[in-house]
């Protein structure tokens, strides 16, 4: 369950941003420059709020009035970037492994098996390669493989199909949500394609100048 | 003889030198420049300009300075006396004028490498779980090596070539400051023009192979 409130004021506008989710797709549409990007910055600890609290399976991740912020890296939030930012000089393999070490360094309780995990996500054959040998699909394979490595308690998603031509696209928008069904745990999707937006949203939540202008939830 | 050294000390001290000041550079040149190129703060452009001036200040302008900071009368250098230690024409002024007129190079070389990487894929390891130091020595500098490397080898050829400063600051005692630039233009003042001639040739071939061996390996390890 994921519960956040906060404002940040930007230079030319403030985003003002409450929900509560539990374990659904959640996808915000709008134009660009509507402060998408900045509302998953929020979230995953990249950038501060200036006012508010972020509240993630009863962890207090942010507070500005109890002084608590979280580093990202002790969120445990993952997130799939626009272009995916794969590490350009790892291999797939050491890219989705990266994670790991981190937390294995820390005691974390939990561990994948390395292997079955790339043959999960489909890409075990691809392991050896580096990201500018991929494809559009398979960057975005590796790059879900290398968030979700982590186990993370909430996913989110920045314009995860802008790269991808349309045939690609409807491929990988059925897996995302085939992802979600046997992850269970919330997913945030920013998209400005509001076909996108209906296939994949149990909530959508429409962001203009950063405030909610509309909800629409799915029965 | 066309080519004959009577004295090995200055080939040696000079590269003794530049291999001490690359390391100094980069201990302090890295992080400096990880520093500024991701971060901004009222001043900063004070300070950039401040490390840039070695670059475009004339070499005896850095002696002097340092004269001041370091010598038998300043603060510093009365200090260091009743330590019993003194830096002034001993070898340590030598590295010291070196790193001085070297440190810019590598800083302005690693700005530039650090900000062409795409901090997306320092946010990336961030969401990923990693520290700071681990996406510094996994992430960024594997990223910037290529301007990192022409930083070291930038700094390694400004402290093989270091005149001026050091003439103020270490002096030219032989078999103490002596450095190679030192040799020559002494050996040539002296008339002697076997000792320059075969100096200029081994700091002239030395200089070529480090550059060539640095930029052949740097390309290698580019994946």
């Amino acid at each position: 369950m994921l519960e956040a409130k906060f404002e940040k004021n930007l230079w030319h506008f403030n985003i003002e941003f409450s929900l509560k989710l539990d374990n659904k797709i959640l996808v915000l549409c709008g134009p660009s420059g509507a402060g998408k990007t900045t509302i998953l910055h929020c979230l995953a600890g990249l950038v501060s709020p200036d006012t508010g609290d972020i509240c993630l399976n009863n962890r207090l991740l942010y507070s500005s009035k109890n002084k608590i912020n979280t580093a990202a890296k002790d969120r445990n939030i993952a997130y799939l970037f626009q272009n995916y930012a794969l590490f350009p000089h790892m291999t797939v393999k050491q890219n989705v492994y990266y994670g790991l070490k981190s937390r294995k360094a820390r005691n974390f309780n939990f561990y994948v098996e390395p292997i079955k995990w790339l043959d999960t996500f489909g890409i075990k054959h691809l392991q050896e390669r580096y990201p500018r040998q991929l494809s559009g699909g398979e960057k975005q394979r590796v790059a879900l493989a290398r968030a979700l490595a982590v186990q993370p308690q909430l996913l989110l998603l920045d314009e995860p199909f802008s790269a991808l031509d349309k045939s690609n696209k409807l491929n990988l928008r059925q897996e995302i949500k085939k992802l979600h069904d046997n992850w269970q745990i919330p997913f945030i999707l920013v998209t400005h394609d509001e076909e996108d937006a209906n296939f994949l949203g149990d909530i959508v939540l429409e962001i203009d100048q950063g405030n909610i202008r509309r909800m629409t939830t799915k029965p | 003889m066309i080519f004959h050294i009577q004295d090995w000390f200055p080939v040696l001290l000079s590269i003794k030198v530049a291999f001490i000041v690359v390391i100094i550079v980069s201990i302090l040149g890295l992080p400096l420049a990880r520093f500024m190129a991701r971060n901004n703060f009222y001043g900063k452009d004070i300070i950039e300009a401040f490390l840039t001036l070695p670059l475009v200040l004339p070499p005896s302008v850095i002696g002097y300075g340092l004269l001041l900071l370091i010598g038998k009368n300043s603060i510093l250098g009365q200090f260091l006396a009743s330590l019993g230690i003194t830096i002034i024409f001993t070898w340590w002024a030598v590295v010291m004028a070196s790193t001085v007129v070297a440190l810019p190079l590598m800083y302005q070389s690693a700005k530039g490498a650090f900000l062409s990487v795409d901090q997306n894929y320092e946010k990336a390891a961030r969401t990923l779980g990693a520290s700071e130091m681990r996406i510094f020595f996994t992430i960024t500098l594997p990223l910037a090596w290529p301007g990192i490397v022409a930083g070291l080898v930038l700094a390694f050829a400004r402290a093989l070539g270091e005149f001026g400063a050091t003439l103020m600051v270490a002096g030219n005692i032989p078999g103490q400051t002596q450095t190679i630039p030192l040799a020559i233009y002494f050996a040539v003042a002296a008339g002697d023009d076997t000792t320059a001639r075969s100096l200029v040739a081994i700091i002239t071939i030395f200089s070529f192979f480090v550059i060539y061996g640095v930029n052949r390996w740097a390309k290698k390890q580019k994946v």
